[in-house]
This record gives structure tokens, C-alpha cells and sequence, in this order.
């Protein structure tokens, strides 16, 4: 038989990827241009997280779900107005900053805290999801840090996949170079994986789902406890959007073939 | 003085990869500057190997873990293998690759050694006797430079950011770090590799061109139809004769994971952009792909850049491409697929 597992899923919140980013710097060094007026989303790798991770608690009865997010609780509410019509979750805030220039380290330890203090959280049956990178600081390290605080050596990265065995166990596809997947058997929980995109498409949004979360979204809400991240000893220099512009030559009413003959020229040229 | 470790694991066959040659390039360039010293380390099957294969680099020291246990690209082992080499050397700064195998284990090492990380690096130089390193932010639309007093800082650099180490093998002495390793370790274990079949191998980071696919193969075209076994064709055919590297939009690859009329070759891997991929090569070639921004992020470090688009006022018109042609991609790539075979 399966055995039920925790899922705890740590997500935040960046820029909608078709808003344009500008950064600026301040006296806690850089950060974005009206950072607090973009709209956001919940971060993208980790929402394929949250979707795998709500598909397997479904599937195997007793299994519980958590999303633990640690983000200006204003821009949090406002993204679960829409994430949380997704899938069954329960949330926990932590209200602090997150973003491209945030110590990683220390938004790490924020969040294994907040995972700690979570009441009916069995770490025996622990399987902490989140992206593999986030879509601001695109390291791929807060997970891990997160696993090596909570004392949990069986981690994985680029999850595309997991399937749970009935001894207990369970198979991770990661993806790794060349376009290749490495399988690894682990026998069981806690572990760590990091989601790729997986292979679940984005959930409908189901108002019902919504409602019901929003009766203990409100309250975790209001009950973030306040996160403050300091630079320690990090620091930035020449933080700047490079010009992406390139002089683009439209070529219009060209025949298909003399085109061809350009292109063909261009890709064979050293 | 900064204790500067070359850190790396050997590949399946004993040898290191290119982007561990290029980490050890990086390693050896910045010693000079911050007047520091090397200290190479290497993890995996046929460690030693490996050593003698970068004898002269300059290491004052050669460390190896090897074993069995340690040839699997596994996190426990690994992570108990890094944590124990960084210590054996006293390392300050720890220069790596940022392959699948170190990026897994590499921030939880830092956690151990009470180090800081920093992932994705493109480029690793000492500012007036300060390192500083640059990486992209915000999945490659801004970029900065930053520096860090914390020690030890591991730094993982990104494959083709630098110039690869180049020098002669000979015996290098090597001592062997002992790490235990109890059963706590051994709870996954690494069973095999699935590679797509050849004839679906369309991933080629070494190839010279990206070929990127957009949803546009896929829509009605001009007659009211849609014709995908032919793009299917014309795609296929190209890839075959040009040995480029397939990527795909983020809406085609949908397509195809939602197994509409889509094309079955076409998977999450082969996606470029925001939450795709953000390949290297010389140049890249889009066809019926509207280049929109959450897309072409992922062209940053794609050099030189066309585009074929039957619409004059789709992204790649916007400072996206150095060249985009108007036309219809089906036309256009059946001739230039007639074109290759006939060289
Ligand atoms: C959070 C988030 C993350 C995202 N991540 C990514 C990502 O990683 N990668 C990505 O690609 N997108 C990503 N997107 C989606 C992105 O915004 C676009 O929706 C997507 O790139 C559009 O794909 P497309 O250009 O192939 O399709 P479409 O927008 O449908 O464009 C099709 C194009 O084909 C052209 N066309 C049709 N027929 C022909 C023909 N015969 N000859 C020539 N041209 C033809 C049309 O003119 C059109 O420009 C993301 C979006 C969000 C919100």
C-alpha cells in the first residue's frame, strides 16, 4: 500500500512574465522599478509544484497540503485570489521580502522556520516541493537550503516526474544534461524535489476550490508573522537591463526561394 | 589569502567534462590577481584519473573521493563527498560547474560549511583585489554584479561562459579524503538514464543553430487548414539536414504535451524561454513563433538571431532579430530543406 505523505509546496510571487523590468537602487541596494504596482504571479515552477503536489495528495488518501510562501502579504492576497481557485491547499504566509536581490540564504532559513511551526506537519512523511529555480533569482538553491536546515539528505532537482511504489518508495524522473532524465529510486520520505515543469497542465480555475480555500487563506494571512532579510555582507554593483534592442531588418516581398538561398548561405557560413 | 578549490566529479567514463575544464579555467585565471592558491578536488569514478589529466594546472593540492558509492550522481553521497573536500582543503572560494550533478548538491554543501552560494555565473573576476562575479537576474532580463565577504562562497559557472582549461596530463599526487557514509546515505539509489531514441534526439547543445518551432506550424494557414503532418515533415527533414537543435514556444509545446494534432517529437525539454530552457549556440532561427518577451528570454545567449513570420508586427520586429522575414515559414523551409539535401 501507498503510504499518505505531507506536501509541503514553497511558491512565491514574481512579476508577470509581459511586464517589462527596470531595476533600481536603493539604500538596501537594487530591486525593481514600482516593484509593489506589477502585477504577479505565482512563481511558475512552482506552480507546476503546487499542481503535481495536489494531484498526488489526491491520489493517495490521508495525505495533506501546504503552501508555504514567503512575500509582501499584500502581493501574496492578491495572487491567491487566482492561485488558490487552483487547487486544495492550506496556506502559510510569512510577510517579508522576496525578489531577484533577496538573499536566498536567509529566506531559507525564514521559511524552514515557518515549516517547522506547522502544527500537524509529520516530518517523517515530508516531501517539500517548490520550483527547481525561481523566475527572479533563478538559483536553484533555496530548496536545498531549506532541506539541509531541516535535516533531510534525500533531495532532487528538474523533477519531471515522481511515482509512488507500494513498498513505500518512490521513482523521481530529473531532468539532466543532454536531454536526458536520470531515474533514482528513494525508499521513502522526507525528501527534497525541485519541479521542473512536470506534467500536468495548469488547473481550471474552480470558484468552489477558491471559496473553500479562502476561508483559512484570510486568517493565515493576517496571521503572517513578519520576515526581515538583511544583506549581510552581500552586495551589488552594475545591476542594469542590458539593450535587448537589435536593428532588425525586415525583409518583405522576398521570394520564398531567394530566401531560402539566404538562409541556407547564413546557417552554413562559419 | 583566499584558499581558491577547483571542484569537480568526474563523467560516467572517468574523464572531466568540457564544463568542468572551463570551471578549472576560471579557478586558474583568478588565482594570480587575488594572489591566491589552488587546490583541485575531484569526486567520482576514477578520481585519480581524472587528476593526472590536469596534473599542471597549477593545484597545490589534489584531493579525491572515489568509490563506487560515488559514482552515482546521487545527493546524499555527493553532498557528504563536496562537504568533505571543501573542508580538506580549507577552501575560501570553491569554483565549479554548474552541471545537473553540482547544481543538485551545492547550495546544501554551503549550508554545511556555513558557506554562502551563488549559482549560474557567468562570469568570475577580481575587481582591485575584490572577486566579483556577474549573473543574470529575473531569468536573464537584468544583469548585475555582486560580491560577497562570506567565506567559504561556492560558485558555480555557468557551461560556455569561459574559455575551457587547456594543458598537459602527467601524475598528479593525489590524497584521498575519507567519507563515511552510513545507511542514512544510501536511501536512493540511481537506476538508469532514459535518453530519448535517436530519431527523437532533437536536443543538441553543441549544435551550431537553434531551430525553434512556434505554434504557428500548427495553426490554419492561408488555404483554412491546418497542416501538420507536413510541418511534422518539413521540421524533421530540417533538423536531419542542418544537426540543428530543436526548441520550441511555450504554446507548441503545450500542444503537444495536450496530445492535440500537435507534433509528438515536441516536448517540455524542448522549451526555450521564460520557463524553458536558455540555450547557447552561434545562431538561432525562429519560424512561426511570435517571439513574444516571456519567450525570447530565453534567447540570451543565442548570438545571432532570424526569424521567419508571415505578421511584419510580431516581436521578433522589435529589436528581437537581426533579420526577419516576412514570409511564409512552411514555403520557405521546404526550399531550404531542398536546398541542404541537394549539398
Ligand atoms: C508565466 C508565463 C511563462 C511563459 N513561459 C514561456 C516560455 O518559457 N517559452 C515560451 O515560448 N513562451 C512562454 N510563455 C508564453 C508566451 O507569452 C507566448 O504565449 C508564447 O511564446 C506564444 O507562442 P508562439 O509564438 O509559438 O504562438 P503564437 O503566439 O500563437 O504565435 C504563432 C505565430 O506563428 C506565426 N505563423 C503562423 N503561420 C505561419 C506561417 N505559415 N509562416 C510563418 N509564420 C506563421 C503567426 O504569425 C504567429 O506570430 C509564458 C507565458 C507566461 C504567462
Amino acid at each position: 500500500m501507498n503510504q499518505l505523505f505531507h506536501i509541503v509546496v514553497c511558491a512565491s510571487v514574481v512579476p508577470d512574465p509581459l511586464q517589462t523590468l527596470e531595476p533600481v537602487t536603493g539604500a538596501n541596494g537594487p530591486s525593481l522599478k514600482n516593484e509593489m504596482m506589477l502585477p504577479a504571479i505565482l512563481d511558475p515552477w512552482a506552480a507546476h509544484a503546487l499542481y503535481e503536489g495536489a494531484n498526488l495528495a489526491r491520489q493517495i488518501a490521508g495525505s495533506k497540503l501546504w503552501l508555504v510562501s514567503l512575500a509582501p502579504k499584500a502581493k501574496l492576497q492578491q495572487v491567491m485570489m487566482t492561485a488558490a481557485q487552483k487547487v486544495p491547499l492550506q496556506l502559510v504566509a510569512v510577510d517579508g521580502p522576496c525578489g531577484g536581490f533577496v538573499d536566498a540564504h536567509q529566506t531559507a532559513a525564514l521559511l524552514a522556520a515557518a515549516i517547522r511551526k506547522i502544527p500537524e506537519l509529520d516530518f517523517s512523511r515530508l516531501l517539500l516541493f517548490g520550483g527547481w529555480e525561481s523566475a527572479s533569482r533563478s538559483a536553484g538553491v533555496t530548496l536545498q537550503l531549506i532541506g539541509e536546515e531541516l535535516g533531510i539528505v534525500d533531495q532532487f532537482q528538474g523533477v519531471d516526474a515522481i511515482k509512488p511504489q507500494d513498498d513505500g518508495s518512490f521513482e523521481v524522473l530529473e531532468r539532466i544534461e543532454g536531454a536526458r532524465h536520470q531515474v533514482s529510486v528513494c525508499t521513502g520520505p522526507p525528501a527534497v524535489l525541485g519541479w521542473a515543469t512536470g506534467s500536468l497542465g495548469e488547473p481550471r480555475n474552480d470558484p468552489q476550490v477558491g471559496m473553500a480555500n479562502m476561508r483559512s487563506i484570510m486568517p493565515a494571512l493576517q496571521r503572517a508573522t513578519a520576515g526581515t532579510i538583511a544583506p549581510d555582507g552581500l552586495q551589488y554593483s552594475n545591476v542594469a537591463a542590458p539593450k535587448q534592442q537589435r536593428q532588425t531588418q525586415i525583409v518583405k516581398d522576398k521570394p520564398a526561394d531567394e530566401i531560402a538561398r539566404e538562409i541556407v548561405q547564413w546557417i552554413t557560413q562559419e | 589569502m583566499d584558499t581558491i578549490l577547483f571542484l569537480a566529479h568526474t563523467e560516467a567514463d572517468g574523464t572531466l567534462g568540457k564544463a568542468a575544464l572551463e570551471a578549472l579555467g576560471a579557478a586558474v585565471e583568478l588565482k594570480q590577481p587575488i594572489n591566491g592558491t589552488l587546490v583541485a578536488a575531484i569526486f567520482g569514478a576514477q578520481a585519480k584519473a581524472a587528476a593526472d589529466f590536469i596534473a599542471s594546472c597549477g593545484a597545490q593540492r589534489f584531493l579525491t573521493v572515489e568509490g563506487d558509492e560515488f559514482s552515482q550522481p546521487r545527493y546524499a553521497t555527493d553532498a557528504a563527498a563536496c562537504e568533505a573536500l571543501i573542508r580538506a582543503a580549507g577552501a575560501t572560494i570553491v569554483i565549479a560547474a554548474a552541471t545537473s550533478r553540482t547544481s543538485r548538491v551545492l547550495a546544501g554543501v554551503a549550508h554545511r560549511v556555513q558557506g554562502c552560494v551563488d549559482t549560474h555565473v557567468t562570469s568570475i573576476a577580481a575587481v582591485s583585489g575584490t572577486i566579483t562575479v556577474t549573473r543574470w537576474f529575473y531569468r536573464q532580463r537584468i544583469e548585475g554584479s555582486l560580491t560577497r565577504s562570506h567565506r567559504p562562497w561556492i560558485l558555480l559557472l555557468d557551461p560556455g561562459a569561459h574559455a575551457a582549461w587547456q594543458g598537459a596530463a602527467g601524475s598528479a599526487t593525489t590524497e584521498t579524503v575519507e567519507v563515511p557514509l552510513p545507511d542514512a546515505l544510501r536511501r536512493t539509489t540511481v537506476r538508469s538514464v532514459v535518453t530519448p531514441p535517436a530519431d527523437q534526439q532533437t536536443i543538441r547543445p553543441d549544435a551550431n543553430l537553434l531551430f525553434v518551432a512556434g505554434a504557428g506550424w500548427t495553426k490554419k494557414q492561408k488555404d483554412g487548414q491546418t497542416h501538420v503532418p507536413e510541418a511534422e515533415t518539413i521540421i524533421l527533414d530540417f533538423l536531419r539536414n542542418s544537426k540543428a537543435s530543436l526548441g520550441g514556444s511555450k504554446s507548441l509545446v503545450d500542444l503537444s504535451g495536450e496530445n492535440q494534432a500537435a507534433l509528438p517529437f515536441m516536448g517540455h525539454l524542448n522549451q526555450v524561454g521564460q520557463t524553458g530552457a536558455s540555450p547557447r549556440h552561434p545562431k538561432g532561427l525562429s519560424t512561426c513563433c511570435h517571439g513574444e518577451e516571456p519567450h525570447t528570454v530565453g534567447w540570451r545567449f543565442i548570438a545571432e538571431r532570424r526569424a521567419i513570420n508571415l505578421d511584419p508586427n510580431c516581436g521578433w520586429a522589435r529589436g528581437k532579430a537581426d533579420v526577419l522575414y516576412v514570409a511564409d515559414a512552411f514555403e520557405v523551409m521546404t526550399k531550404v530543406n531542398e536546398l541542404l539535401a541537394a549539398k
